[in-house]
């Protein structure tokens, strides 16, 4: 190891410092922004002293960069907040594409492979390549391209088993001659096997599992890059991988757990297409709705002295984040305490909703986590359920015949009035009736999101 | 010797991993996801290193890709991420009344 060499690799041990700088600074959102630019240095830091080595292509790099770089910042000043899920699957698979590359350019430069290295090689590019047509199919799905319904066919598990056995043996042989051309040949079979199985392992997985499948891509474009590190002998993208793919599983296993279901149920079983003819036979809870209207609403928020918003998917379709707050602003003028209580596994990604209230100017400190909520849920007057459906159906807790049970939910039910604001009485994602409409405290209020919270703002406008 | 010492690397930071981010509070967790994507466009070093000016042209072909799409990771991953954490609020900051 040359001088050169020597000082990259140090200012690479910097780099890895100010990661994990950047991430424990995440842990509050107080220092959070200030992390991520700590975060961005070291990134900044280990391109430059790269830059430095002697012997490099500038044009192509300049090139590449020029193009990646706009594209980029393109996205990310462009992006919606409600489309975040999208973006994050997106840029997902941009990371498992460019694992992908890497591993290829560096056999198709040094074919001769120890064994070792042909084993890493491989996961590299399969891990990289499942994960970039993975992310594309969650998507597609994300931005409703394609649909979100689970799909699910006959034999799909035994055509994914196959899938993956020949993964598995082409391995083998490529790492047994992969100087060859027979090799080769197999590292591209490689590579396109990996690109269909991303697509046939993610396109079972329904709209309402994509917080998990999201979290699962993220671990895997981590430990694609931390595969490429073993491949090239590179201590950052190892280090930078692996602390990718350990955040990436422990947002999985949060997910897993707040659905109550393991990673195996979410990954196989498409949920929503097997559920939905059970739960219509046994015809659901049965009762009488009260619906209620904007004025009726007014008169419960007016006179409550707590008020809990429990905001779901359906917020962030209705882009209703804005007028949450506006009418959260109003009650607080009303002396009404107000806080959003939100579900580990609302929306489409883990803290989607935190975003988009944070975007709509709420205050991060009256976000609420469920296990917060749920002890002091009995001294709660109003809860303002918007676009929730399985995250506050009681169901969970006491239908053991529910698909959902056991699943942890914000207990809206046991506040002193429930308002449900709902586009009609179509059951939700898991196609399941949720008793929580029929129960004597709630009042269905409908419309669409947004224009029925904009009616109540008026409302509140108009007496004063 | 090597891949004994990289494995060594690779476990440790798996497990620092695991201690930081069960640290992150919910409340952060799309933003962790966008900074841990731009953390995972690290590749792009590996593809910067390996676009050298004796590459064989298919090597550079590659190379310039990985360097495209690892670069949209990182500045997308990082500007989107500062974007987002700029809307988060305490209460007595920013606008509200």
């Amino acid at each position: 190891m040359n001088l050169g060499a020597l000082g990259i690799n140090f200012a690479y041990v910097g780099s890895a410092a100010l990661f994990i700088f950047g991430l424990k600074m995440l842990s509050s959102p107080a220092t959070a922004r200030k992390g991520n630019l700590f975060s961005a240095l070291g990134m900044l830091l280990a391109i430059v002293v790269t830059l430095l080595a002697s012997g490099l292509d500038y044009k192509w790099i300049i090139f590449g960069i020029a193009i990646g770089g706009s594209i980029g910042l393109f996205a990310a000043y462009k992006v919606e907040m409600t489309s975040m899920p999208e973006m994050v699957a997106l840029f997902n698979g941009f990371g498992g594409i460019s694992s992908v590359l890497l591993a290829w350019g560096e056999y198709h430069q040094n074919p001769e492979m120890s064994p070792f290295l042909g084993a890493i090689a491989f996961l590299s590019a399969f891990i990289g390549g499942v994960t970039f047509t993975g992310s594309m199919v969650a998507f597609g799905k994300l931005s409703g391209k394609i649909s979100q319904q689970a799909v699910v066919f006959k034999g799909q598990h035994l055509i994914n088993g196959a899938i993956l056995a020949g993964a598995i043996g082409s391995a083998a042989i490529f790492c047994a001659v992969p100087g060859s051309w027979v090799g080769y040949l197999f590292f591209v079979l490689i590579v396109l096997i990996a690109l269909g199985f991303g697509v046939t392992s993610v396109i079972p997985i329904g709209g309402a599992d994509m917080p998990v499948v999201i979290s699962l891509l993220n671990s895997y474009s981590g430990l694609a890059a931390c595969a490429a590190g073993f491949v090239i002998s590179n201590n950052i993208l190892i280090v930078a991988g692996a602390l990718v793919g350990a955040s990436g599983i422990i947002l999985t296993k949060i997910m897993c757990k707040a659905m109550n279901r393991s990673l195996a149920n979410v990954l196989f079983s498409g949920f929503g297409t097997t559920t939905a003819g059970a739960a219509a036979g046994d015809g659901g809870p049965q009762g009488e709705i009260r619906p209620a209207s904007a004025e009726d609403v007014y008169y419960i928020l007016e006179a409550a002295d707590s008020v809990a918003f429990v905001p779901g998917y359906g917020l962030a379709v209705a882009q209703a984040q804005h007028v949450v707050r506006e009418l959260g602003d109003l009650l607080e003028e009303n002396d009404t305490e107000v806080f959003y209580a939100i579900h580990p596994v609302a929306g489409r990604m883990p803290g989607h909703m935190n975003v988009l209230l944070a975007e709509a100017n709420v205050p991060y400190d009256q976000l609420v986590e469920m296990d917060d909520i749920n002890p002091r849920m009995d001294s709660i007057d109003v809860c303002v359920v918007i676009g929730a459906n399985d995250v506050v159906n009681p169901a969970a807790l006491d239908d053991e015949n529910s698909p959902i049970y056991g699943m942890p939910i914000i207990e809206t039910h046991r506040a002193k009035t429930v308002i449900v604001l709902k586009r009609s009485m179509n059951p939700g994602f898991a196609g399941i009736q949720n008793a929580l409409f029929f129960a004597d405290n709630a009042r269905m209020y409908f419309g669409d999101a947004k224009e029925s919270i904009q009616a109540l703002v008026a409302e509140f406008k108009s007496s004063d | 010797m090597e891949a004994v010492y990289l494995t060594f690397v690779f476990v440790l930071a798996i497990f620092l991993g695991f201690e930081l981010i069960s640290k992150v509070p919910s409340t952060l967790h799309t933003p962790l996801m966008s900074a841990s994507n731009a953390i995972s466009g690290i590749t792009l070093i590996g593809a910067l290193a390996s676009l050298k000016t004796d590459s064989p042209g298919f090597t550079a072909f590659l190379g310039t890709l990985a360097v495209t799409f690892a670069t949209i990771n990182v500045v997308g991953g990082y500007a989107v991420t500062n974007r987002m954490l700029e809307m988060f609020k305490k209460k007595d900051q920013g606008d509200s009344k």
